[in-house]
């Protein structure tokens, strides 16, 4: 039994929407697998809940007139992973978020909880990063249009405000067209845990696969909230494809990371991260280029 | 707190349950339905003692609110019996492959496991142990669990092939 006080049953978005501004203290409930445990670790004991999780119309993922990539925020990090407008278009986010917990998790937590929830650990959040996602939040006021960049706040603060709901992400085309990405996940376990560092690269290469055309790199745990490494962006611009961009990379990516200690990462796990940063950074790269197609000389 | 009639489908069969709506589906199902093969062991989505298959996928029971079991079809370890009691294949295969020692997760085990043994292509040990990632066992060290998988996958494969 789970120590709620009010559960509020919306029928439509329309109607969450509603509620949400009538009650803007009560929680969004998703899949619930981190609200329902804080309920039941007394963190969240007496909370109101908006339970959205049956709202079908905030599920899915199709590609859109345009080309982008739009993913409805409840889809499941199973379905994510599965389906086939993310294998062709974003293979590298269904890798990402097939690396979450266990397949009972990924059956039941949300890309938008994911998200939502602010965290930097968060598997999802460095590949949406990299692909400058776009999000859709909704309130009864209308639509607000969101770079996923300006989201994250501070750890586990994001820039929903008061009586807004996420009701979409998008991929523009721009973003995912001809590119190749590659997410490497350091953690202790090879599931059922939290990543001590995350990495996701995207590349595009110039016509002939010679050269960088644009690279995209994002990590989480690098830093309070999951960032870009524009530093390592800009310098692999145009770069030759060699061992001297793989250290450009690593180095760029070292100039903007900000890891904290925390419980799973004491001071001197600090300078461990620092290097997990550089060699994720350059074995994504490199697995991200040769996926383009790119071939590495010296 | 409000009490809710939740009608679903359970081990093949459509019942109706009058739950508490802060009900968890373990609460539920194990609770009110009786069917003990469903495990409180964390209660927090991590151990999958506690797995259930709805319309086919593992799930936490625990940590799914017995309200979103509405109009789900719902399987548990005790589902895989035949009418007479008789044990299926897989269940089988454990005890022949030593695969449970203290048993407590074996049922969470034994429900992880049947979206691999139905597939119609062999899966490598390393996908078996993917699939089985969300399930935590304290006594047998995962091998004979895997073998068990393994060996079911193997012949169920082979008699579709027949």
């Amino acid at each position: 039994m789970y120590n709620f006080n009010k559960l509020y049953e919306p029928a439509s978005v329309e109607e969450a929407l509603q509620l949400k501004k009538d009650h803007p203290e009560a929680l969004l409930l998703a899949g619930g697998s981190d609200i329902l445990i804080k309920i039941r670790d007394g963190k969240l004991s007496g909370c109101d809940l908006i339970n959205i999780y049956d709202l079908e119309e905030l599920r899915g993922i199709c590609l859109e007139e345009d080309g982008s990539v739009l993913i409805r925020p409840l889809t499941s990090f199973t379905d994510v992973s599965m389906h086939p407008v993310i294998r062709e278009h974003v293979p590298v986010l269904g890798e990402a978020v097939d690396q979450i917990g266990g397949p009972q998790i990924r059956n039941i937590g949300t890309i938008g909880g994911n998200i939502c929830n602010g965290v930097t650990s968060a598997d999802s959040a460095s590949t949406l990063k990299a692909y400058d996602a776009m999000l859709e939040l909704a309130s009864v006021d209308g639509i607000r249009l969101l770079p996923y960049a300006d989201f994250n706040i501070a750890p586990g603060k994001v820039d929903l405000r008061e009586g807004e709901i996420m009701t979409g992400i998008r991929i523009p085309k721009d973003s995912w067209e001809h590119t190749y990405g590659d997410y490497i996940k350091y953690a202790m376990r090879k599931a059922m845990d939290i990543a001590t560092l995350g990495c996701s690269v995207n590349v595009r290469l110039n016509k002939d696969k010679t050269a960088i055309d644009r690279l995209r790199i994002a990590f989480g745990v690098a830093a309070p909230t999951p960032i870009r490494s524009f530093t390592a962006e800009t310098s692999a611009k145009g770069h030759a494809l060699n061992e001297a961009l793989l250290e450009e990379v690593a180095n760029g990516a070292l100039a903007d990371v900000m890891p904290r200690t925390s419980w799973r990462a004491s001071k001197e796990f600090r300078l461990f991260r620092l290097q997990l940063v550089k060699e994720l950074a350059r074995r994504a790269t490199k697995a991200a280029v040769e996926k383009a197609g790119g071939k590495f000389n010296g | 707190m409000a009490n809710r009639d939740i009608t679903c489908t359970v081990n093949g069969r459509k019942r109706t349950f009058s739950v508490d709506i802060r009900s968890s589906l373990s609460d539920m199902l194990r609770g009110q339905a009786g069917l003990d093969s469903i495990k409180h062991g964390c209660d927090v989505g991590e151990c999958g003692a506690c797995t259930v298959l709805i319309d086919g996928k593992p799930f936490n029971s625990c940590i799914y609110l017995a309200l979103w079991a509405e109009g789900k079809d719902i399987l548990t370890l005790e589902g895989l019996s035949d009418t007479k009691g008789t044990i299926s294949d897989i269940q089988q295969a454990f005890i022949d492959e030593g695969a449970v020692q203290c048993g407590f997760c074996t049922p969470g085990f034994i429900m992880a496991s049947v979206p691999i043994i139905t597939k119609d292509e062999p899966s490598s040990r390393e996908e078996i142990r993917k699939q089985i990632a969300g399930n935590l066992c304290r006594c047998t060290g995962y091998e004979n669990i895997v073998n068990a998988i393994e060996k079911t996958q193997k012949k169920r494969i082979a008699e579709k092939k027949k």
